[in-house]
C-alpha cells in the first residue's frame, strides 16, 4: 500500500493566558506527538470522545490550525523525509534543513505552495448548515475553490460546477438557489460538491452524517463510498458513530486525550481491542439485539479536560489495569503484529 | 388493554399543530400502555410524533399544538384519572409528583444561575415540603433541649411556626412571613433538611464528592453530570413514571453507558416505570423491555424487545431493523419519505415506502391487533392472523 | 422583503417621509426657485428679495415669501427646501466617509487582530473619549482659525467623529463571521485573504451596518444643524435648517411673536430626522434576523 500522508509526532498546543499581564500560564494539549500513515485510497477512520482532539488533528493536518511541532509529508519520497527526520536528530539548526522543511514539510510550507497544495486535501465539516456561506448562491459556493485558485477560466468554470453537483445527486435546477432552501441532507451534498471540485486526493469528513437526519444518513455514506470509488480518494473520517466507522473504514485509530492510544485494520480492532480505553469504548456501544445484553460495569468518571492531563499514562487515573509505570512515563506506541498498535505498559506481560 | 396494572394509559390520542401551512396531523389515534415497573421504548424517526407524545402525557403542548381527541389515564393509589381533563393547578401537582421529564439537552434543563443544590432542592420544596417540616421539627426539638434563654425563646417561636406549617400549611400569615428577610429564617432549617437530601439523592446516583458538586452551576459540570443532575430533579419525589427524552443522544458513548445502567438501576431499585423514547435501535435492546414503533402519528408495532428484534411484523420496523450498519454490506435507507402530514394518504401512512403493500392499504387506516400475547401490529398484512 | 416593509405602519410612514424629502431635494430648483434675477454662484446662498431690502426684522410669511423671512431678509421658504438637498448632501457626503474609513479599518482590525487592531482600537478609543459634539465644535473652532473654510470644517469634524463608532461595530461583526466554518472552508478552499474579506466577510457583516447607518443619517444632519445652531456651521445666510434657526435666536426672546423663524425649520428637521428613523427601524426589522419573528 502506498503511503499518501505521513504524520510525525505532530503537535497542536493552544496557551491558556492567565494572570493579570496575561502571560501564558498553561497550554491545552489537543494534539500531543500523534504520528500515523495515511495509505492512498484508504478510509482511515479515528474515533474518541469529546475532547479526545481528533477534530484538532484532522484541522492541523489540513493546515486550518497551525502545528505547534511535527512533519506532515504528504506525497513526500521517503529519503527526503528520513533526511529531514536525520537533520533534525544531528543538526537542527541547519540551513538544509530549514529548506528541506519549507519545500516539502507540509506543516511549514507557506504562501503560494500552501494555496496550491490546498487542491489536494479539503473538508466536509458536521453542520451544512454553518458550513455554507448563507448569502452565496449555490453555483459560487460550489465554484469557489476552483476560482480562488484560478483553475479553471469562464464557461468552464460553470461546466465543471454543474457536473460535479451531479456526481453528488443534485442538478441544474439548484444551481441559483441560497443555501437555507435545501434539507440537511442536500446541503451536506453541496458541501461534499465543494469538495471535490478541485479534484483532491484526501479529504477529511468531520463526523458529516452527525447534524443530518437518520433518515438520511445511509445515502450519504453509500455516495462517500462510490465517490471513493469512482474518484479514488483517500478518506479520514472522524466519527463518534462507532458502528458507522466499523462499516466505513479501513483502519481505525482511537484517540484519548490528544494521543493516540490504539490503531488497528477495523476488524481486527473491533474484534480484539488492547487498549483498556479501547474496549471500554468498544465495549459501551449498545448492540441492536436484547440477546446479547451485557451487564458490565461500564467505564467509571467523565473524560477529563485536556487542559490539565494526567502525568504518565493519560488513561491511568480510569484504568483498572494501572501499574506504577503508568503513572510516570507515557507509554510509546507499540506494534503487536499485523499492524496493530497499542500504547499500553500493562498489556507488555 | 392489559391484565397487568398499567401507570399510564393513552387511549386513542389524535393532535394537530395549526401552522401557516395548514393543520399537521401530527397524532393519527396513538394508543400505548404504560406498565408498572417497566422500560418501554418508543421509537420512530424525526417526525413520527415521539416527542410529542410524551409531551401530551404530561400535558405540556404549547399552541400551535392542540389534542384534539382522546383520553390519557394514570393509576394512582388504585383510582384513574384523565390527564387530560385536569385542570392546571391539579397538574402541577402532578408533574414531578407523579410523572417526571428529562429532556436531551442537559444543560439547557438547567438554569445557568442557580446552583445544582438550588434546583434539586427546589423540587424537595414544592413536592416533598412535609418532610422537610417534619424532620425541621424533630431537630429543632432536639436543639431546642440544650439552650436556655433567649434562643430558646426564639427556638419555641419557631417550632410554633413549623408546626403550624405542617397543620395548615397554606395559610396567610405563613406565606406572608415566608417572604420578609429576616423573619423567614425559620425556613432554614427546612432549607438544611433539604440539603441533607439532595446529596443523599445525589450519591445514590453515583455522583462522586455530592457535597461538593452540590453547590457548582451547571456550567461547571460536563454532560453526564449534568444529565444525573437533572435525574436527579426529576426523581426527588419518587414518581411512577418517568419519561426520558433522548437523553443520551448528545453525550458520549462511554457516559451514554453509564446512563443507561443508571437508568435500568433505577427501575430495579424504585420500580418507576419508565418511558424511553428515542431512535437509537441500540439502546432499545439493551435497555427496554416492551418497545413501540411510531410512524408518522401511527403506532405501527408494539411488542416485547425480543420479540421485536426477533420476529418484526410491520414492515417499517423491519425496515428498520434492516438500516443497522452492518460492516461488509452498503448502508441501506428506507425508500422514500415520510410523507407530509399536513395532507396524510387516506390509508396506511407507510403504503409508498412499503414493499408489501396491497390495495387495500391506499384506502383503508390498518387497525393495532392483537396477533399474540404482548405483540400488537397495524398492518393489512397481518389482519388473517390471529 | 419588502413587503414586511409595507405590512408595518411606522415602516409605510418612514418611506412615505423619506420619498417627500427625496422629492424636495431633487426638484429643489423647481419647488423654490430664484426669483429675485440675482445670479447666484452658490445656490445654497438664500437670495434675497430686493425690494424687501436688508432689514434686519423678520418678515411675517406672505404670498410672496411663503414661510416669511428671517433676519436680514433671508427667504425661510427657499432656506428650507434648499436646506433639504443640502442636508441628503451633506449627509452622504459624511455617511460615505465614515462608512469608508470604518470598513476598512473595521475589516482590517478584525480579520487580523494583534497589532494591527491594538492600533487602530486605541485610535478609536482616543476619539470616543471625548463627548462628540463638543469635540466636534473644538475641531471646527480650531480648523477656522488655520483658515478653513467654515463649513468644511464642519464636515470634516462630524466625519472625525463618526468614524471610530463604524469602525468598531464592523469589528465586532467581522470577529463574529470569522470564526464561521464557510469562512474556514474557505481557507481550506485555497482563497486568499483579501477574497475571504470581500467575498464572505463583508457581505455577513454589512447588514447591521446598514440599519445603523440609515438610523445615523437623521442623527448626523442633526449634528450638522446642532453645529450650526452654535454658528460654528454654516455661514450666514446659507440654506441650513441649523442656521436658520441661529439667525432666528435674537428673535425667539419676544416669544412666538417671529414664530416662523424657527417653527419652519424645526418642522422640516423633525420630518427628516423622524423619517431616517423609522426607516432604519424598518430595515431592522426586515433584515436583522434576531429580531425578526417567523
Amino acid at each position: 500500500m502506498q503511503n499518501l500522508m505521513t504524520i510525525d509526532s505532530l503537535k497542536k498546543y493552544f496557551p491558556v493566558m492567565g494572570g493579570v499581564l496575561r502571560k501564558k500560564v498553561a497550554d491545552v494539549k489537543a494534539v500531543d506527538d500523534v504520528s500515523l500513515n495515511i495509505y492512498s485510497g484508504e478510509t482511515f477512520g479515528v474515533v474518541g470522545e469529546s475532547g479526545c482532539g481528533k477534530t484538532t488533528l484532522a484541522k492541523t493536518i489540513l493546515r486550518l490550525l497551525n502545528p505547534t511541532a511535527g512533519h506532515i509529508f504528504y506525497k513526500v519520497p521517503e529519503q527526503v523525509a528520513e533526511a529531514i527526520r536525520v537533520l533534525e536528530k544531528d543538526n537542527p539548526k541547519s540551513k538544509s534543513l530549514r529548506y528541506l522543511l519549507r519545500e516539502y514539510d507540509h506543516a511549514y510550507v507557506s504562501g503560494s505552495k500552501l494555496r496550491k497544495l490546498r487542491r489536494h486535501m479539503q473538508i466536509v465539516y458536521q453542520d451544512p448548515t454553518t458550513s455554507l456561506d448563507p448569502r452565496m448562491l449555490v453555483k459560487d459556493i460550489v465554484a469557489e475553490p476552483i476560482v480562488s485558485q484560478r483553475l479553471q477560466k469562464g464557461s468552464g468554470t460553470m461546466e465543471r460546477v454543474l457536473e460535479t453537483l451531479q456526481m453528488v445527486g443534485m442538478g441544474e435546477k439548484h444551481l441559483y438557489r441560497y443555501p437555507h432552501e435545501f434539507s440537511g441532507g442536500q446541503r451536506q451534498r453541496i458541501a461534499v460538491a465543494r469538495a471535490i471540485i478541485t479534484s483532491p486526493e484526501f479529504i477529511v469528513l468531520d463526523e458529516p452524517t452527525s447534524s443530518v437526519d437518520v433518515s438520511v444518513r445511509a445515502q450519504l455514506l453509500n455516495m462517500f463510498q462510490d465517490l471513493q470509488k469512482n474518484l479514488g480518494l483517500t478518506y479520514m473520517f472522524i466519527s463518534h458513530d462507532l458502528s458507522v466507522v466499523e462499516c466505513i473504514s479501513d483502519r481505525v485509530a482511537v484517540m484519548y486525550l490528544g494521543k493516540i492510544v490504539e490503531q488497528a485494520k477495523t476488524e481486527e480492532m473491533y474484534k480484539n481491542p488492547l487498549h483498556p480505553y479501547a474496549q471500554a469504548l468498544f465495549n459501551s456501544i449498545p448492540i441492536p439485539d436484547p440477546t446479547k445484553r451485557r451487564e458490565r460495569a461500564p467505564l467509571s468518571g467523565e473524560p477529563p479536560s485536556p487542559v490539565n492531563p494526567p502525568a504518565g499514562c493519560r488513561f491511568h487515573p480510569r484504568c483498572s489495569l494501572a501499574t506504577n509505570a503508568c503513572e510516570h512515563e507515557e507509554p510509546p506506541l507499540v506494534d503487536v503484529g499485523n499492524e496493530h498498535y497499542v500504547a499500553c505498559y500493562a498489556l507488555n506481560r | 388493554m392489559e391484565e397487568q396494572q398499567s401507570v399510564v394509559e393513552i387511549k386513542d390520542l389524535y393532535l394537530n399543530f395549526y401552522t401557516y401551512d395548514g393543520i399537521v396531523k401530527a397524532l393519527d389515534g396513538v394508543s400505548l400502555s404504560i406498565r408498572k415497573g417497566e422500560i418501554l421504548g418508543l421509537v420512530g424517526e424525526t417526525g413520527s410524533g415521539k416527542s410529542v407524545t410524551s409531551l401530551s402525557v404530561l400535558s405540556i403542548v404549547i399552541p400551535p399544538g392542540r389534542i384534539e381527541k382522546g383520553q390519557i389515564d394514570i393509576n394512582v393509589k388504585g383510582k384513574t384519572y384523565d390527564i387530560l381533563s385536569l385542570n392546571d393547578a391539579t397538574m402541577a401537582r402532578v408533574r414531578g409528583r407523579y410523572i417526571s421529564m428529562i429532556f436531551q439537552e442537559p444543560r439547557a434543563a438547567l438554569n445557568p444561575v442557580y446552583t445544582i443544590g438550588d434546583q434539586i432542592a427546589e423540587v424537595f420544596f414544592h413536592h416533598r415540603r412535609p418532610e422537610l417540616v417534619e424532620s425541621s421539627i424533630a431537630r429543632l426539638k432536639k436543639d431546642s433541649e440544650s439552650t436556655s434563654g433567649l434562643k430558646r425563646a426564639i427556638y419555641r417561636r419557631e417550632l410554633s411556626l413549623l408546626e403550624k406549617m405542617q397543620k395548615n400549611p397554606g395559610s396567610l400569615d405563613l406565606r406572608v412571613l415566608s417572604r420578609i428577610p429576616l423573619l423567614n429564617r425559620f425556613q432554614n432549617r427546612m432549607k438544611t433538611a433539604a440539603r441533607q437530601y439532595v446529596i443523599e439523592m445525589l450519591k445514590s446516583l453515583n455522583i462522586p464528592d455530592p457535597a461538593r458538586v452540590i453547590d457548582m452551576y451547571p456550567h461547571e459540570l460536563s454532560g453526564g453530570m449534568a444529565q444525573r443532575a437533572v435525574i436527579a430533579m426529576a426523581l426527588c419525589a419518587n414518581p411512577l413514571m418517568l419519561i426520558a427524552d433522548e437523553p443520551t443522544t448528545s453525550l458520549d458513548v462511554t457516559v451514554q453507558a453509564q446512563i443507561l445502567l443508571l437508568i435500568k438501576d433505577l427501575q430495579r431499585r424504585l420500580h418507576t416505570s419508565i418511558l424511553y423514547v428515542t431512535h437509537d435501535l441500540g439502546v432499545i435492546a439493551e435497555t427496554c423491555d416492551r418497545v413501540a414503533v411510531l410512524y408518522a402519528g401511527n403506532v405501527a408495532e408494539v411488542a416485547n424487545v425480543m420479540d421485536l428484534f426477533k420476529k418484526p411484523l410491520h414492515p417499517y420496523t423491519q425496515a428498520l431493523l434492516e438500516s443497522i450498519p452492518r460492516p461488509g454490506h452498503k448502508f441501506v435507507s428506507i425508500r422514500g419519505i415520510v410523507p407530509s402530514l399536513v395532507n396524510p394518504p387516506k390509508g396506511c401512512r407507510f403504503y409508498d415506502r412499503c414493499d408489501f403493500a396491497m390495495d387495500k392499504c391506499v384506502h383503508q387506516e390498518p387497525e393495532l391487533i392483537k396477533i399474540e400475547k404482548d405483540h400488537f401490529v397495524a398492518c393489512h398484512l397481518h389482519y388473517g392472523e390471529k | 422583503m419588502f413587503t414586511r416593509i409595507l405590512k408595518n405602519p411606522l415602516s409605510v410612514a418612514g418611506l412615505v417621509l423619506i420619498s417627500y424629502n427625496v422629492f424636495l431635494a431633487v426638484f429643489a430648483p423647481f419647488i423654490a426657485p430664484n426669483t429675485t434675477g440675482i445670479v447666484q454662484y452658490d445656490p445654497y446662498l438664500i437670495p434675497r428679495d430686493p425690494a424687501l431690502g436688508m432689514w434686519m426684522e423678520p418678515n411675517a410669511p406672505t404670498p410672496a415669501h411663503l414661510f416669511g423671512t428671517s433676519s436680514m431678509q433671508v427667504d425661510l421658504f427657499y432656506g428650507c427646501v434648499w436646506g433639504t438637498r443640502f442636508a441628503f448632501q451633506l449627509g452622504l457626503e459624511v455617511i460615505v466617509a465614515t462608512l469608508g474609513i470604518g470598513l476598512v479599518l473595521g475589516l482590517l482590525a478584525g480579520y487580523y487582530g494583534g497589532f494591527i487592531d491594538e492600533v487602530i482600537m486605541r485610535f478609536t478609543d482616543i476619539i470616543l473619549a471625548f463627548p462628540g459634539l463638543i469635540l466636534a465644535m473644538v475641531f471646527v473652532a480650531v480648523l477656522g482659525k488655520i483658515g478653513w473654510n467654515v463649513l468644511q470644517a464642519a464636515i470634516f469634524s462630524i466625519i472625525l467623529i463618526g468614524w471610530p463608532g463604524y469602525t468598531r461595530l464592523i469589528r465586532g461583526e467581522v470577529l463574529r463571521v470569522r470564526g464561521e466554518d464557510y469562512v474556514e472552508a474557505a481557507r481550506a478552499s485555497g482563497a486568499s485573504d483579501l477574497r475571504i474579506m470581500v467575498r464572505h466577510i463583508l457581505p455577513n457583516s454589512i447588514y447591521t451596518v446598514i440599519i445603523v447607518a440609515s438610523l445615523d443619517f437623521g442623527s448626523i444632519v442633526l449634528t450638522a444643524a446642532a453645529l450650526s445652531f452654535l454658528g460654528l456651521g454654516s455661514p450666514a445666510g446659507y440654506a441650513d435648517w441649523g442656521r436658520l434657526i441661529f439667525d432666528g435666536v435674537p428673535y425667539a426672546a419676544s416669544g412666538l411673536y417671529y414664530w416662523w423663524t424657527f417653527v419652519y425649520p424645526g418642522i422640516f428637521i423633525v420630518l427628516f430626522t423622524l423619517g431616517w428613523n423609522l426607516l432604519g427601524d424598518a430595515l431592522r426589522d426586515v433584515l436583522d434576523p434576531l429580531t425578526r419573528r417567523k
